[in-house]
C-alpha cells in the first residue's frame, strides 16, 4: 500500500525536475531490502503519471541485491536472509548494499 | 561542465537536480572529431620492461542527450522534514520515541502505565496515530497526559510533515518525552524517518516468536524492542528465548526488554531505560 505514496512521490519529484518538458524515460534504484515492490511501483506507475508530463512514460526499474560488510573482520558478501552471520562468526554485519530508493534518471522527449 | 557529458557551455539553470544541480540549457550538437590517431612513437630503447598501460578509455557516452543524471533519494522530502523535527525535539531537549509495531501489541496500553508511573517525575506528550477513530487518544487523554490525534485515512504509517504539524499543536516541554505512537503496520513504517531519537518495537508474546525474520526491516531500523504481555507466556507456546535469538540475528545492537503492560512486570527496566536516554538521547 505505501507504494502508491511512493510512487506519487517519484512522479511529483521527476515532474517538478521536467518542468513542461514531455520524459519519455524514468529510471529507479530499487534496493532489495528497501521494503519497496517494483511491481506494485510498476502498477502505481500508470496510474500516477496520468495527466502529468511523465504520461506514457517507461518506467525501468534496476533492483539492487544486498551486500553486508563484517563490521568484525571487513569481509563483504552477499546477504541472502537478513539473518546473516560473517565466516569469522561475528553477526554484526552492516548492510552495504540493498536499501536504495533512488531516482537515477530521467530522459526528456 | 556537465557531468552528464563532459561538456562546458555556461547556459541558463534549467534543471535541478538534488544537490548536484546538473543544470544547463544544452543543444548538445556535439560534434566530437575523434579522429583518434594517437601517435604513441614511443621509442623504447629501454632493455627492461616497463609496464606501460595506456588504458585510453575515449568513452563517448552512448547516452541519449536528453538523459538527466537525477540521483535524488526518493524519500529526501521526508528525511529533509525529520531533521527538522529532529532539530526542534533536541532544541527542546525532548526525547521522541517511535513506536511501532503491529495492531493490538499492546502499544497504547503501555504508554497508558507509562504515564501513570512516571508522568509526576517527567512530563509527557503522546502523538497517536491511527487510520481512523480517536479512541487512542480519549485513552491517553484519560491519563492526563497531552495529546494529539492524526488520523492517517487511507495511509498506513506517519510521515515527517504531519508530525511536524502535531509537534507544532502538542508544544511539548523543555526536557519532556514525546511518544509517537505510529500506524500498528510493521512493514512501511520503517521506512520513514519523523525525527525520532529512536525507534521502539513493539512485539506481544500472542504473535509469533518469528516475527523478526518475517519483518526484519521493522526490526533492523528499531534501537529497542518491547516483548509485551510475558504475563500471558504460562498459556502460550511462545519461546520468549527464541524470539530474542531471532530480534538479535536481525539486528545485534537491539536492546530488549521483556514488560508487562498490563500487570507492570519488568517495566522498571523500560523507565530506567526512558531516564537515561532523556538524559543523554540515544543518538544526535
Amino acid at each position: 500500500m505505501h507504494e502508491l505514496s511512493i510512487t506519487a512521490n517519484i512522479v511529483a519529484i521527476v515532474a517538478e525536475k521536467a518542468g513542461s518538458q514531455r520524459v519519455v524515460r524514468v529510471k529507479l534504484e530499487i534496493g532489495e531490502l528497501s521494503a519497496i515492490v517494483p511491481d506494485s511501483v510498476r502498477f502505481c506507475f500508470d496510474v500516477c503519471a496520468k495527466g502529468t508530463v511523465l504520461e506514457d512514460a517507461v518506467l525501468e526499474i534496476d533492483q539492487i541485491k544486498p551486500r553486508g560488510k563484517c563490521q568484525s573482520c571487513g569481509a563483504e558478501f552477499d546477504l541472502e536472509l537478513m539473518a546473516v552471520k560473517c565466516k569469522c562468526g561475528s553477526v554484526d554485519i552492516a548492510c552495504i548494499a540493498g536499501n536504495e530508493l533512488k531516482i537515477k534518471e530521467m530522459e526528456i522527449a | 561542465m556537465c557531468t552528464t557529458c563532459g561538456c562546458s557551455d555556461n547556459a541558463e539553470p534549467r534543471l535541478v537536480s538534488g544537490g548536484e544541480s546538473h543544470s544547463h540549457e544544452h543543444s548538445h550538437s556535439h560534434s566530437h572529431e575523434h579522429s583518434h590517431d594517437h601517435e604513441h612513437t614511443h621509442s623504447h630503447s629501454h632493455d627492461h620492461e616497463h609496464g606501460h598501460d595506456h588504458d585510453h578509455s575515449h568513452e563517448l557516452t552512448a547516452k541519449s542527450h536528453n538523459t538527466i543524471q537525477l540521483e535524488q533519494d526518493i524519500l529526501a522530502k521526508n528525511n529533509l522534514l525529520a531533521m527538522r523535527n529532529r532539530g526542534f525535539f533536541e532544541g527542546r531537549k525532548v526525547l521522541a520515541l517511535n513506536l511501532v509495531s503491529s495492531p493490538g501489541s499492546g502499544k497504547t496500553a503501555l504508554l497508558e502505565r507509562t504515564i501513570n508511573e512516571l508522568g509526576a517525575q517527567i512530563a509527557i506528550g503522546v502523538i497517536e496515530g491511527d487510520q481512523e477513530t480517536d479512541n487512542d487518544a480519549q485513552r491517553i487523554k484519560a491519563t492526563g497526559a497531552k495529546v494529539v490525534q492524526i488520523n492517517t485515512g487511507a495511509g498506513c504509517h506517519l510521515e515527517a510533515d504531519i508530525v511536524a504539524r502535531a509537534i507544532n499543536a502538542l508544544d511539548p516541554t523543555n526536557n519532556s518525552i514525546v511518544f509517537i505512537e505510529n500506524v500498528g503496520n510493521l512493514v512501511c513504517p520503517a521506512l520513514f524517518d519523523l525525527g525520532e531519537q529512536a525507534k521502539v518495537a513493539i512485539l506481544s508474546t500472542t504473535e509469533g516468536e518469528d516475527k523478526p525474520l518475517k519483518y526484519p526491516h521493522m526490526f533492523r531500523a528499531a534501537q529497542v524492542l518491547l516483548i509485551n504481555k510475558i504475563d500471558l507466556l504460562p498459556y502460550l507456546k511462545f519461546d520468549i528465548n527464541k524470539c530474542i535469538a531471532n530480534a538479535l540475528a536481525i539486528n545485534p545492537s537491539l536492546k530488549v526488554m521483556a514488560v508487562s503492560a498490563q500487570e507492570g512486570t519488568g517495566m522498571q527496566l523500560w523507565y530506567d531505560w526512558l531516564k537515561a536516554n532523556i538524559l543523554a538521547p540515544a543518538r544526535g
